[in-house]
């Protein structure tokens, strides 16, 4: 996959693909971006004359859940992005070479292109401490990213495992797992989370660097704006029936049947910033409400260990019923003493009459 | 762990405990103290009726007073019934409830809450004018009873705000709305807000004790 770093607008004409072909697919991206119309031509333009960069993706404590998705991108579809907007020279699960050619893919990759190439990673990966809990080819993780990132342009951490630990950093944690973020502090760090993101998502981050030279404008947790702008719940077509108060009890009742708000079975859409709502997965076809599930808040820090996913968002976090009891039951004990004390007193006070 | 994650485990959980236990401590010392004797022969043994009767009765002021004190009347009502509306009628309220006790029942649409909610911090806040503005409350007003308003009023305002999506992103409010709700459990049982459990227990016990005594209610 090692390739030269030829124009995106080189690559497409080899390729065969037709102008009209190619403004259509920049409109697609310049829509999922919510960039006014007026920038597609300039969009084409740029595009056109970018060149093609060397990609490095990494992955490391991770499931290939990210890379599924991605396999299932419609705009750009995942040969338009490998075959036209990018050089992938390294990627575990695409690549056709393995062990020693695939590990030397990497570093010619590395040295050719140093300074200008992407890192992509998905996955959290253990620190310096507990480095050998994984390892690629004989190097961990930890090192490879730190050698990597290096010559990196920029890093884009793919999924919620790169972007906050995901998974691998739920309790109890047992790799003692970080993110790219905790490791890398020298070098602009792009999130893209989601449990995996979704597929237009990660290929409009990667447009978006290709048409603007640059990364998008982020918000406090390195996401893009563009994409984790807003919450599922502002987005979501059900959001009426919230307002309305209507609400689906359970997963077949006549409410989920009506196509209800899915709050009281546990939906955080109200505090997941993502574009679901709006972009939808397979195609553009549907979203995980949409298909009469609660959002899991996927993309956003820690969400595997808030609790439940069907508990609802209102309710706490709170520990066994036991406490509270404990709470009262201690209560009552003090409250008889402090009784008995006042009417020992009074005794005292009035001789016992 | 962020602040909503802080927010809706041990601030809340904590909270709570604090409340219950505070409420039982003080609703057992209270219950459990020597009366003082009574010698005289009582005019009516079953003091049910009595203690009914003025619980009721207190519920609006004797006639000669209503002129006077028609305006905290009015703000009164309309912030408790406004109180009660909001926290037991808004779904994301009942599903803490139920999550606590397992109990349930119908919500009413948001549009009605907020509305609601937004008359009822309009009372509050009349309600505190009225106290600063005139001389004899602010004289007998004291910590207890700004505190006491600034913790039943937080709450309403930050789960307005929330609702609105005003001021900050929705988790912080959500977070800052729960936190204020932890303050007024903390708060509850040792200030003036013990009333919302003990109204009805001081009430019954003077409207038992003019029952013996065969007085007017």
């Amino acid at each position: 996959m090692t390739g030269s770093l030829r124009t995106v607008g080189d690559a497409l004409a080899r390729r065969g693909v037709s102008r009209r072909a190619f403004m259509k697919f920049c409109g697609a991206l310049a829509s999922s971006m919510a960039l006014p119309p007026g920038v597609v031509p300039a969009m084409a333009e740029a595009l056109a004359k970018a060149q093609r960069p060397s990609v490095i993706w990494l992955s490391f404590q991770e499931c290939t859940g990210c890379t599924e998705s991605i396999t299932r991108a419609d705009s750009p579809t995942l040969e338009d992005l490998i075959f036209n907007l990018v050089s992938l020279d390294y990627h575990h699960t695409l690549q056709a070479v393995s062990g020693f050619a695939a590990e030397e893919a990497r570093e010619h990759a590395m040295k050719a292109h140093h300074g200008k190439y992407l890192l992509l990673v998905d996955g959290s990966l253990p620190p310096k401490e507990t480095e050998y809990y994984s390892t690629i080819a004989g190097i961990s993780n930890y090192q490879m990213l730190e050698e990597a990132a290096k010559g990196a342009a920029a890093i884009i951490a793919v999924g919620s495992c790169a972007a906050f630990g995901g998974l691998p950093v739920a309790s109890p944690n047992p790799t003692r797992a970080v993110s790219v973020r905790d490791v890398i502090k020298d070098k602009p760090v792009i999130n893209v989370p989601g449990c995996p993101p979704i597929p237009v998502v990660m290929t409009g981050v990667l447009a978006h660097y290709l048409t603007f030279g640059k990364l998008p404008d982020l918000d406090h947790l390195g996401r893009p704006k563009v994409f984790y702008g807003e919450t599922i719940h502002d987005r979501c077509y059900r959001r009426p029936f919230y307002e309305q108060g209507k609400f689906a009890k359970t997963f077949d009742d006549e409410g989920a049947r009506q196509g209800w708000c899915l709050y009281e079975l546990g939906c955080k859409g109200p505090i997941t910033y993502n574009a679901c709502a709006t972009v939808k997965w397979n195609f553009h076809t549907s979203f995980p409400i949409e298909s009469g599930h609660g959002c899991l808040g996927c993309s956003e820090p820690g969400f595997w260990d808030r609790g439940s996913f069907y508990k609802p968002l209102s309710t706490g976090e709170l520990s066994k019923a036991t406490t509270i009891a404990g709470a009262a039951a201690v209560g009552v004990a003090v409250g008889a003493a402090a009784a008995m004390m006042s009417r020992s007193r009074q005794e005292k006070v009035t001789g016992g009459k | 762990m962020d602040l909503l994650d802080f927010a809706r485990g041990p601030a809340l959980q904590w909270s709570l405990v604090i409340m219950v236990f505070g409420l039982a401590w003080r609703l057992t010392g209270i219950l459990l103290l020597k009366k003082k004797p009574d010698f005289s022969e009582p005019r009516y043994k079953d003091t049910f009726h009595g203690r009914m009767l003025m619980i009721m009765r207190r519920m609006w002021p004797k006639e000669e007073f209503v002129r006077n004190s028609l305006l905290d009347l009015v703000l009164g009502y309309v912030f408790h019934i406004g109180l009660f509306v909001v926290v037991f009628f808004f779904l994301p309220h009942i599903l803490f409830i139920k999550d606590l006790t397992g109990l349930s029942w119908p919500n009413l649409p948001n549009g009605v809450i907020f509305f609601v909610g937004a008359i009822t911090v309009a009372a509050l806040f009349a309600l505190l004018m009225q106290r600063i503005m005139t001389p004899v409350k602010r004289l007998l007003s004291n910590f207890d009873d700004y505190f006491s308003w600034f913790v039943t009023t937080a709450p309403l305002i930050t789960g307005l705000l929330a609702a609105a999506h005003v001021g900050a992103r929705y988790e912080t409010l959500l977070a800052i709305h729960l936190l204020t709700v932890a303050l007024l459990f903390v708060w509850l049982p040792f200030g003036k807000l013990f009333h919302t459990v003990m109204v009805f227990v001081s009430r019954g016990a003077t409207g038992g004790a003019f029952e013996r005594k065969g007085a007017a209610i």
